[in-house]
């Protein structure tokens, strides 16, 4: 008998990846740009912390939220007290109100169908424990949030099968590529309670464009599964095609108070939107009393703290600040998002068209030495070692083409964007003349790689514009 | 094919016991001694209540340790951006020397074996996913946290096997009641992994005596076990003996450590549910790793971890602390026992806790569970008390009532006092005690409380 569960010695947690191994090697070297501007420059993490002024001067107005106070008065002890899982009701009502906000108000949302959860870690979770028997499968289109391996399956004995999507046409859902999905959870004896999706997507930086939606609707009423739509970045959608959300679908098609209505069930968190990972906020917005009935127990295990609710039930109340808000960190985001964009551009990298999210999908391909993930693995290895940029590459979102990376360009400051995309210009240019002065041949002989890798580790050392080590 | 899992329709979740029909009583009629004087008054509610006026006075006098007052906020974004698992180092580092002071000095604890958890809600469910499979089983003493079923088997699909003790040895745990416990689970092929344990005890009130603590370690450490001590209480003991901690009695047996796990909270001591403070503390490094890592699922709030971190570092606070929040559950407690007694009703002898265990066997119309609920109803409906019944913690024996004494002001537990002495004296003047008679006696009684503003717990 084994001391420990089965959950406790598995790696199901996911975080032997790649993933956190970059993180890992950051959190080794982390770049500074004054105590250590050699180090690794942390490109692989979601954060939005382009809009803290914002929260930092809106808080300066508002003391009261600070100091536990309403309308100048203590209220301190009822925060203290308050662990009712139903939630601060002002914090719900000031939730919706700016959740519909962001879907520009074409969509309302109702309090009583809301469920608060520690982040949306929790609330994917928690939605597998409520849909999903252990053994049973949800499809996931690829690629994915790494994150999602150990959210959905861990503790919950929950599958994923992944629906593959391709560069082919931009890596959008096709009818095709769901049936496939299907096919293979059936050979694999899956039973498929649902589908989830992440749009904004993560780690595209798209949003689903009006077809898939549609197309996913149709397989759900269809096959009678439900749909979970992790809306976590509905907030950072910075330019057209605007942001879509699934609830705009169903109610163009007319779907309130049919079957499919009570299947599908909104993520929401403030991590993204708001740049606050710490505070622990996340939603589970679904239109099926059950399952928020079931899910507001469920968040017993996992509460948003009181005075978190409080601080930021004020702050969202606040129409005037939520209104600034939202349209000016679209705006830092779209101004970023071009910086990163042209800094790749002029290392002759190009990326996927995005629209949103914190982070763009960027096409190294052709710098691969051939075109297999060993090969993956080796380029983001020289650019986490060599180059010190902590990058993702793309086979921990488990897609299925080699040489895709995701590059976050929010959690970062502007100098030290343009830094990043210096030592990866540097590096591109040593490597690209190498890749040209080789012939053609995808395989080169033993001894001349090793003479030539070793030769352009050399170079691209060398021409490192932050001096040497 | 079921559209919603197993989990999600079934009632694992507990909420349909009678603990949670006299909360639904209180919700629908809540005392207040100006607004609603004839109003149920919450005794099922185990707050404590006592010391908030020391938290609120650190608060004021020290804006910094908030991060969005203008003292504060320049580590607004710092923190509002850190959710690492692993905790703010100040946090842990102010929780362990806590726990620390939290047992008289007498054993330290390591901040790097502190694992938040989403309240201790959060953290016994976290470490059954650590240290058992869907089906295996772990034996639980009763009475015990009626909560208990949801939080270590809903979504885990962990067994609890009950231990009953009874008074005839004041609820002891034997080592003969978990010998036999554990031997029946195994002839019904069920795979026993741990003991859990809540010590100071929900709903008894009382300290486990060193003795009792050591031969529960050698228990299971004879049978390779785990033992889990829910330590929630630890610093509610206002009367001797001192609380002893597993991890003072480990520190003198030879035992294997990777079987102990404390879990801890900062709701009862500090009063702080609101603020969903869990931690699981395991001497296990394998659990700590992986409890980490699932400690994902429920991360305190960096926003409240700050603050915490802040107000817990200072020794001179926490000292002070301490010392009133025991005097206070101190006084409280006398109060209401002696008030009862009194009035001929006698309750567990206890040190600790936010609660007592009240014998009301005399009362009961018939010795049986049907009884108890007969009885439990009169009071939640007509004596107008929420007290939680002694089945709804797997009691064994019937009569027993769980009292909570701190979640509420003087003046209202005298109100509480007032009704219990009419409804015994009016019980023992008649078989049949007429509703009327007993609203009248009880409304006169009300009327002799306070006027003083009762806060509400509701929000």
């Amino acid at each position: 008998m084994g001391l420990l569960s089965g959950k406790a010695t598995c790696n199901t947690h996911g975080q032997d990846s790649s993933y956190f191994l970059g993180w890992q090697e950051y959190e080794k070297n982390p770049y500074d740009e004054v105590q250590n501007p050699t180090g690794i420059i942390q490109m692989g993490l979601a954060e939005n912390q382009l809009s803290f002024d914002l929260l930092e001067s809106w808080l300066a107005r508002n003391p009261d939220a600070a100091g536990f106070k309403r309308d100048g008065q203590s209220i301190f002890r009822e925060l203290a007290l308050f662990q009712d899982y139903h939630g601060l009701p002002a914090f719900k009502k000031a939730l919706v109100e700016f959740m519909s906000e962001i879907r520009g108000n074409k969509v309302t949302f109702d309090t009583s169908k809301i469920v608060l959860t520690a982040g949306a870690t929790s609330a994917n979770e928690t939605l597998m424990f409520c849909l999903a028997e252990p053994g049973e499968a949800f499809l996931l289109p690829t690629p994915y949030y790494p994150g999602f391996d150990r959210d959905l399956k861990w503790r919950t004995g929950v599958e994923i099968v992944p629906i593959q999507c391709t560069s082919l046409n931009g890596f959008q859902i096709t009818e095709t590529a769901i049936e496939e999905a299907y096919q293979l959870a059936q050979k694999r004896h899956l039973k498929v309670k649902g589908v989830l999706v992440t749009n904004p997507s993560n780690p595209l930086g798209t949003t689903m464009s009006r077809n898939e939606l549609n197309l996913l609707v149709n397989i759900i009423t269809e096959k009678n599964i439900h749909l979970i739509s992790d809306e976590i970045y509905s907030g950072t959608v910075f330019s057209s095609p605007g942001f879509v959300s699934i609830m705009e679908i169903l109610k163009d098609r007319n779907c309130e108070n049919t079957q499919v209505w009570n299947r599908v069930h909104i993520v929401y968190s403030l991590s993204k939107d708001l740049g606050l990972p710490g505070f622990r906020v996340g939603a589970i917005y679904s239109n099926d009393d059950m399952v928020v009935a079931a899910a507001t127990k469920m968040s017993s295990f996992g509460l948003v703290s009181s005075q978190t609710q409080y601080l930021l039930s004020a702050l969202l109340s606040d129409k005037k600040f939520t209104q600034n808000y939202i349209s000016e960190n679209k705006k830092r985001l779209k101004q970023r998002h071009r910086k990163l964009v042209s800094g790749l551009e002029k290392a002759g990298i190009s990326c996927l068209k995005s629209n949103a999210g914190l982070f763009c999908w960027v096409d190294m391909r052709h710098l691969l030495r051939s075109n297999t993930f060993e090969a993956e693995m080796e380029l983001w290895k020289k650019i986490v070692y060599d180059v010190k940029l902590n990058i993702s590459p793309g086979s921990s979102c488990h897609c299925t083409e080699p040489g895709w990376f995701r590059v976050c360009f929010a959690n970062m400051s502007e100098d030290t964007l343009k830094l990043s995309m210096q030592r990866l210009k540097a590096f591109v240019d040593s490597i690209t003349t190498t890749l040209h002065n080789q012939s053609n041949h995808q395989s080169i002989k033993n001894s001349r790689r090793r003479s030539l890798t070793k030769w352009v580790f050399r170079l691209s050392f060398d021409d490192r514009v932050t001096g040497e080590r | 094919m079921g559209i919603l899992s197993k989990i999600a329709t079934n009632n694992g979740h507990g909420e349909d016991s009678a603990y949670f029909d006299g909360w639904k009583a209180f919700d629908r009629n809540p005392f207040h001694p100006t607004q609603n004087p004839g109003g149920v008054i919450q005794l099922g509610l185990a707050e404590n209540q006592l010391c908030f006026d020391l938290i609120k006075d650190w608060i004021t006098k020290n804006p910094y340790a908030s991060i969005c007052t203008a003292e504060g906020v320049e580590v607004f974004k710092d923190i509002a951006i850190f959710q690492d698992y692993h905790g703010l180092p100040e946090f842990r580092q102010a929780v362990a020397k806590f726990m620390g002071k939290g047992r008289g000095g007498r054993v330290t604890f390591d901040p790097d074996r502190i694992v938040m958890g989403g309240g201790a809600t959060g953290a016994n469910e976290l470490i059954m996913f650590c240290l058992a499979n869907p089906g295996d089983a772990f034996l639980v003493p009763s009475p015990y946290y009626a909560a208990f079923d949801r939080d270590l088997s809903w979504r885990t699909g962990v067994q609890i096997v009950p231990v009953h003790c009874d008074i005839s040895n004041n609820f002891k745990i034997t080592r003969e009641a978990l010998e036999a416990a554990y031997e029946r689970a195994q002839e019904a092929s069920i795979n026993i992994k741990g003991l859990i344990i809540t010590n100071p005890s929900n709903p008894l009130g009382t300290t486990l005596d060193r003795d009792t603590l050591k031969s529960l370690v050698s228990f299971i450490n004879d049978k390779n076990i785990h033992l889990v001590c829910d330590e929630i209480y630890a610093a509610t003991v206002f009367s001797s003996p001192k609380f002893t901690s597993v991890a003072e009695v480990i520190q003198e047996m030879d035992c294997n450590r990777d079987l102990i796990h404390i879990i801890y909270s900062l709701s009862k001591d500090m009063g702080l549910p609101g603020f969903r403070v869990g931690i699981v503390y395991s001497f296990n490094d394998t659990v700590v790793n992986c409890g980490r890592k699932m400690s994902s699922f429920g991360l305190v709030s960096s926003q409240t971890q700050y603050l915490l971190a802040s107000m817990l570092s200072d020794d001179e606070f926490v000292d002070n602390f301490l010392v009133e929040t025991s005097k206070r559950l101190a006084k409280r407690h006398h109060n209401f026992t002696k008030g009862l007694e009194q009035v001929g009703i006698n309750c567990l002898k206890s040190n600790a806790g936010l609660f007592f265990w009240m014998d009301l066997r005399h009362l009961l119309k018939e010795k049986t569970l049907e009884g108890e609920i007969a009885l439990w109803r009169t009071i939640v409906n007509d004596v107008k008390l929420n007290v939680s019944p002694g089945s709804s913690f797997q009691c064994t024996e019937p009569g027993w009532f769980r009292v909570c004494f701190a979640n509420m002001d003087d003046d209202t537990l005298q109100v509480a006092l007032n009704r219990i002495a009419a409804f015994v004296q009016q019980d023992k003047e008649s078989e049949k005690p007429t509703k009327k008679r007993c609203s009248r006696i009880f409304a006169s009684a009300s009327h002799r409380g306070s006027t003083n503003k009762v806060s509400c717990r509701r929000t």
